[in-house]
């Protein structure tokens, strides 16, 4: 038999056909073009997808910066919360502001660890009804949060780092409640009662805003039903823990002796070092919530020093002009209704309108905490309702109107584009959606609330006896004593 | 003996401490108080929470002086002590019985 030699020119064709078969093959395992890599490395500079070249790591600089404002927030709680409660209530129960922030650090941790984050920002849930309340089981004990960035809230940020600070986010929210019910409610009422809230309000709530597939959330959810905005939380955490104080603080009834007896700060210069920490810590609060160290969170650290020094400085004034002296807790108050007001706006909005919601930060937030409080009567001791209810509910709105495309692109892109979010913030009416996600953060609030009060106060009760709250919360649940003079 | 009690303005504890000194008095008990007299006290308002306060800080002054130096002491004590405005405070003379010094046991004028 002769063997035929092959056409030289056919054999060259059937040998390229061969290998253009194997490219495909082949490229799946080669490394990224230096194009890809190139564009990769872009990606991390503009805050983008970084494509094949650099998946599943985080980037250096938004990490750090991420980490850095988990930290921040944090310490708005611990200490500064801590201090800037404790200073406002009398001496003897000092400790029992401090422990309740304390406490609740620790039990919101391992809520959220166990739970929390899940049913945030998980996606399990999605496709039916329930998976625009709640996220999904998927990361139930952080099963699978690794270092490795989850592209559906950051591309360069580690996962583990985005869940410890949205945790920092879920533990300031219920410790802010303690305002309202401050030197009447039991320690163990306060752990069992924020258990329940975090499970029935916050953790849906979060998630219809900033889950990737919540309700409400108009940013990044094509298909939100409500294409509201909420930048860092004006709704989630200041409507939420406001309105849910007023409701408990109305349940729990006033303190023993108020009206009589003089229930003024016992430490204004804690008060003022709590302010202090809250406006430092509040950075990683509002510009941290651009989840990456790009132009939005240097937008957002911006009309946060402008608007809350504005809202500070003109409460100040306010009081000058009305009482005569401007006093060291009109300015306190001021920066932190101007930082409450700020918050849901502060990623969407400009200098300018920054301006205008600190002097309504100032304005509004006054009447609520010196005249509605008197006029109606209740008892809200530290003015949770007044400042964080109020401020939110106002900044949520004022962010329907002030919000623009031009600090913040994806105002005006991706999913904006598909839920209608797009052509409200270029065409006016978003305030109309901000009023449904008001309402929805309302009405959640204070039902469920209203309830959770109810059932904690029927099965261990509520206020201590009131020869506990005469001696002061400290040495009775607590057996010390915040401070030893003699 | 008598023991002078006077409630003077904190701030002039050092002038009448000296003036004490200046008519042979080496010793005396002070004590921080409150009180008021005619004159008022103040309002602090913390968030529309009005508070008045009654009393003013005051400091106790009681010294135990033998009977033929009391006017001399009340007056050098009512000059020192005095501003010429309301709350300038008062001065008490009371009888005392008896007096000792721990150390020594000394008894009467001997123990001042």
């Amino acid at each position: 038999m002769k063997l035929r030699m092959p056409n030289p020119l056919r054999a060259t064709l059937a040998l390229l056909a061969f290998a253009l078969c194997l490219r495909p093959v082949l490229a799946a395992d080669a490394a990224p073009s230096l194009d890809q890599r190139v564009a990769a490395l872009e990606a991390y500079v503009t805050n983008g997808d970084p494509g094949k070249a650099l998946t599943g790591v985080p980037g250096p600089g938004h990490n750090a910066w991420m980490m850095t404002s988990a930290a921040l927030v944090l310490f708005m709680t611990l200490p500064g919360l801590a201090l800037f409660y404790g200073g406002l209530v009398r001496r003897k129960n000092v400790l029992s502001v401090l422990g309740q922030c304390l406490g609740i650090a620790g039990l919101v941790t391992i809520l959220w660890w166990a739970v929390g984050y899940s049913l945030v920002f998980g996606r399990s849930f999605s496709g039916g009804t329930l998976g625009r309340f709640l996220g999904g089981t998927e990361y139930f004990f952080l099963r699978g949060v690794t270092s490795a960035p989850n592209t559906d809230y950051a591309f360069w940020v580690s996962q583990n780092v985005f869940a410890m600070y949205q945790l920092m986010f879920a533990i300031i929210t219920p410790a802010l409640i303690i305002g309202a019910i401050a030197e009447r409610m039991k320690f163990s009422a306060i752990l069992l009662f924020m258990t329940l809230w975090m499970l029935v309000v916050y953790f849906p709530l979060a998630h219809m805003i900033w889950g990737a597939t919540g309700l409400m959330n108009g940013v990044w959810n094509p298909d939100a039903a409500v294409a509201a905005i909420d930048f860092a939380g004006g709704t989630v955490v200041h409507m939420s823990s406001g309105w849910s104080a007023l409701i408990l603080c109305l349940v729990l009834g006033p303190r023993v002796g108020f009206g009589k007896e003089k229930m003024a700060p016992h430490s204004m210069v804690l008060c003022m070092v709590g302010t202090g920490m809250l406006w430092v810590g509040w950075y990683g609060f509002n510009a941290g919530s651009a989840v990456a160290a790009d132009g939005i969170a240097a937008n957002a650290f911006t009309t946060t020093t402008i608007a809350t020094a504005v809202a500070a400085f003109t409460w100040g004034m306010i009081e000058k002009v009305l009482r005569g002296q401007p006093s060291i807790l009109g300015f306190c108050s001021g920066a932190v209704a101007g930082l409450v007001v700020i918050t849901p706006a502060t990623g969407f909005v400009d200098t300018t309108g920054a301006v205008i919601i600190g002097i309504c930060a100032a304005v509004v937030p006054y009447v609520s905490v010196n005249k509605l409080k008197a006029w109606l009567g209740y008892d809200d001791a530290l003015d949770t309702f007044g400042v964080h209810a109020v401020g939110g509910t106002l900044g949520a709105f004022l962010t329907g109107l002030l919000a623009t495309g031009a600090v913040n692109g994806n105002l005006t892109s991706g999913a904006a584009l598909k839920n209608g979010l797009g052509r409200l913030v270029t065409e006016g009416g978003l305030w109309h959606e901000q009023l449904k996600a008001i309402g929805v953060t309302l009405l959640l609030s204070v039902i469920a609330t209203f309830v959770l009060a109810l059932i904690v106060k029927a099965v261990i009760g509520l206020r201590p006896s009131p020869e506990v709250e005469l001696q002061g919360l400290d040495l009775a649940e607590h057996g010390e004593e915040g401070y030893i003079l003699d | 003996m008598k023991l002078i009690v006077a409630i003077i303005k904190p701030f002039r504890l050092e002038e009448v401490k000296e003036a004490l000194g200046q008519v042979g008095i080496q010793g005396m008990t002070v004590t921080e108080v409150k009180g008021f007299g005619r004159q008022k006290g103040h309002t602090e308002i913390y968030r529309g929470s009005e508070y008045t306060v009654d009393f003013l800080p005051k400091v106790k002054i009681e010294v135990a002086v033998p009977d033929e130096i009391t006017a001399k002491v009340v007056a050098s004590i009512v000059q020192a002590a005095k501003t010429g405005k309301i709350g300038d405070g008062k001065v008490f003379v009371l009888p005392v019985e008896d007096a000792v010094r721990i150390r020594t046991d000394e008894r009467g004028d001997a123990s001042l």
